[in-house]
């Protein structure tokens, strides 16, 4: 665990890669209690909210974005060199994001489908999460990250902690808010009871599926889950498509999908 | 003989996403502009491929974190439109109701976190609240009362989870919205009283003609619907649109650049195209702001963006509370449709100016092609030759006050950059 000198003020610095700028917006959202962090944390580089920006090195770094150019590689080593702890933001830090739905696609034909010059474009076949690339001491999940859990981990790693967030299922989430069980009570394929909570639940809460924007959860069972869905009669490329979303790349929804398409979708196309 | 000089500055900042500016100087003439987006490309056109349209708003929401409902709408618009479903009145009134949300939160962001820093040479939001407190909590009071809408319209501020084709997974109760009234009218109070904060900014001259194009509506300030409205040329119909407008590749972006097809001129999208376009279609309140900020019948200062931006906040937070006053949870959620296959498209107005989507759908429910134009990508080539004619006043100061200038500039546009699915560092070169 590192521990920071206690008295001076924390260099802190926010980076994106490949990414929507929603988790970094997350972090702008956290207005008045960043205030009263203020005489613990320094900002010293966030592009998105000020002019001026401080050379490294940095006691905390937040890292939205994947992996997904040659100098997205360069700059994350970069950002690891000059940074204490290094933190990644959302669900394209941790896994990639929904840029990763490349990793299924051909890059060259998925290039010559947005550009008339392919050739100019520089970029990596696959998206991935920046800890397949450097060392990262803690990932924060979400598609987009929640502003309290945020605050949680700036507040434990100013006070020389571990980040006290849950790894259970959103399904503890629906339970303590009431909501009806969509898994059980629709045919939509929740993908809650292997999720892990952190958004509060809130598909269900609208009557709709989860899908899995805080990526699996602990212990989940991702077969056990795709095969009562699909025995129950939902399609299995719906089943597969829903883990093929914003976390397509966190190795247990990766896993499942694949395995979902080699044995029921392989042969036989069902469309 | 001229002495060659070049000069870097780096990223451009308080602008959402990433992207750097070039401009090369032979003595006093401005030879070549150019600003090049760096963002890393993510491909949203080609992986939308097959899958199946219901996951479409999901998905689009996030090309961009700042506006996503924007993105919602557009493709459930352009779905709706393939498909042959009319959205009931409620829902229609609701998904307005949505969008002012999303356009009070992102304009309140830009205005006072991210834009009126520039006017008294401050770096950031934080640091103007030093110099106006009041300001700038009442700004982040708006923003909240924006995120609040949000939140209860569809379960987050960012990515909503709530928009699908048809309508909504699920109504939101009155009493879920009527609670939201006090807040509302409060922000309408602070945004009304930034009124005079801005009306005493020192505005730089820079009053270039060019075309504005917005959606235009006959009855309402337009949002999702509408034909595309122009400041020099006929309205056309959203059908039309690639018809008139087309997106070109160059070699310094990974962004598109949209100009009109048959001139290859370009053009403005954005708040101050709308204002231009509809200012008789803005709430009474809004529209006495606008008198007295922005009194010209058509505005071209660019720096006046932020001005009309708090026009758009105040008549958003009064539309706001009408529609939570009316609004009566009645009928379905959503209308029901079935699978065929077609061709839409829709125009609706991002925060940051029209956001064009187009879907070809197959019979089977799924996307066969998919093109989305953004706001921001539409804007780029008018901001090049903005900074080419905005330059010369500038360049007798030194080169970090140039990059400054035109830094100041390019924020007016609130470009968001990583909405560029297909933005700043400033390099100079002197010769």
């Amino acid at each position: 665990m590192n521990h920071f000198p206690e008295k001076e003020k924390q260099r802190l610095a926010v980076f994106k890669l490949a990414s929507c700028d929603g988790c970094q917006l997350s972090l702008l959202n956290c207005e008045d209690e960043l205030l009263a962090l203020a005489d613990r944390l320094e900002i010293v580089h966030f592009l998105e909210a000020s002019s001026r920006f401080g050379p490294g090195p940095f006691d905390l770094a937040l890292v939205e974005g994947s992996v997904s150019t040659p100098e997205h590689i360069e700059r994350i080593r970069e950002i690891r060199r000059q940074s204490r702890i290094l933190i990644t933001i959302g669900a394209c830090a941790t896994s990639g994001g929904i840029q990763s739905l490349r990793n299924w696609g051909d890059h060259e034909e998925f290039l010559s489908c947005v550009y008339a010059h392919p050739d100019y474009i520089q970029t990596l076949a696959t998206s991935t999460a920046i800890a397949d690339h450097v060392r990262v001491d803690f990932e924060l999940r979400g598609c987009p990250i929640d502003r309290n859990q945020l605050l949680e981990v700036l507040k434990s790693y100013l006070q020389g902690r571990k980040p006290r967030l849950p790894t259970h299922s959103v399904c503890v989430e629906c339970k303590r808010r009431g909501t009806v069980c969509i898994a059980v009570a629709s045919d939509q394929p929740c993908l809650g009871p292997i999720t892990q909570a952190g958004c509060g639940a809130i598909c269900p809460a609208f009557e709709r599926a989860c899908y899995g924007c805080f990526g699996p959860c602990g212990q989940a069972n991702g077969k056990s889950l795709s095969e009562h869905y699909v025995k129950n009669g939902v399609p299995a490329r719906r089943v597969m498509e829903s883990l093929r979303h914003v976390n397509a790349a966190a190795e247990l929804f990766q896993i499942e999908s694949d395995r979902i398409e080699r044995e029921h979708l392989a042969s036989h196309r069902d469309r | 003989m001229s002495s060659e000089r070049i000069i870097t500055v780096r990223a451009l900042t308080r602008v959402e996403g990433e992207g750097a500016l070039h401009v090369r100087l032979d003595g006093d003439e401005v030879e070549d502009v150019r600003l090049s987006i760096y963002e890393a490309p993510r491909f949203f056109e080609a992986f939308l491929r097959e899958r199946s349209i219901e996951d479409v708003p999901d998905l689009t929401a996030r090309i961009c974190g700042i506006c996503p409902v924007a993105y919602q709408m557009s493709s459930v618009h352009a779905l709706e439109a393939a498909l042959g479903i009319t959205i009931t009145p409620t829902i229609r009134r609701l998904r307005r109701l949505m969008y002012c949300g999303e356009w009070i939160e992102s304009h309140s962001l830009h205005v006072f976190l991210l834009h009126a820093a520039d006017f008294f040479g401050c770096a950031s939001g934080i640091e103007l609240a030093r110099q106006f407190p009041q300001q700038v909590n009442d700004g982040l009071q708006i923003k909240q009362a924006g995120n609040a809408l949000l939140e209860v319209l569809g379960g987050r501020a960012i990515h909503p989870v709530n928009v699908r084709i048809g309508g909504f997974h699920r109504l939101p109760a009155a009493g879920e919205l009527t609670a939201l009234l006090p807040k509302l009218r409060e922000a309408r109070s602070a945004a009304i009283a930034a009124a005079d904060w801005i009306a005493e900014f020192e505005f730089p001259a820079c009053e270039f003609e060019c075309e504005w194009v917005a959606l235009t509506h006959p009855d309402e300030y337009p949002m999702n619907a509408g034909l595309i409205g122009s400041t020099r040329f006929p309205a056309i119909e959203v059908d039309e649109f690639e018809d008139h407008f087309e997106e070109t590749q160059v070699h310094h972006s990974t962004a598109l650049h949209a100009t009109r097809r048959e001139r290859q001129t370009p053009y403005l999208l954005g708040p101050l195209s709308r204002l231009n376009l509809n200012r008789d279609r803005l709430r009474k309140p809004a529209r006495e702001i606008a008198q007295r900020l922005l009194p010209q019948r058509v505005i071209h200062n660019r720096f006046l963006s932020i001005a009309a931006r708090l026009v758009e906040i105040v008549h958003c937070l009064d539309e706001a509370i009408e529609s939570i006053q009316d609004y009566r949870a009645e009928g379905e959620a959503s209308c029901r449709y079935a699978a065929r296959s077609g061709r839409g498209c829709a125009a609706t107005e991002a925060p940051r100016g029209t956001l064009y989507h187009a879907y070809e759908i197959s019979d089977d429910g799924r996307v066969r092609r998919a093109k989305i134009v953004p706001p921001t990508s539409q804007n780029q080539r008018q901001i090049e030759t903005d900074l080419a004619h905005f330059l010369p006043a500038v360049l007798d100061q030194p080169d970090d006050q140039i990059a400054l200038s035109c830094e100041k500039l390019i924020r007016s546009y609130d470009p968001c950059i990583s909405c560029s699915t297909h933005f700043l560092k400033l390099t100079m070169e002197r010769r």
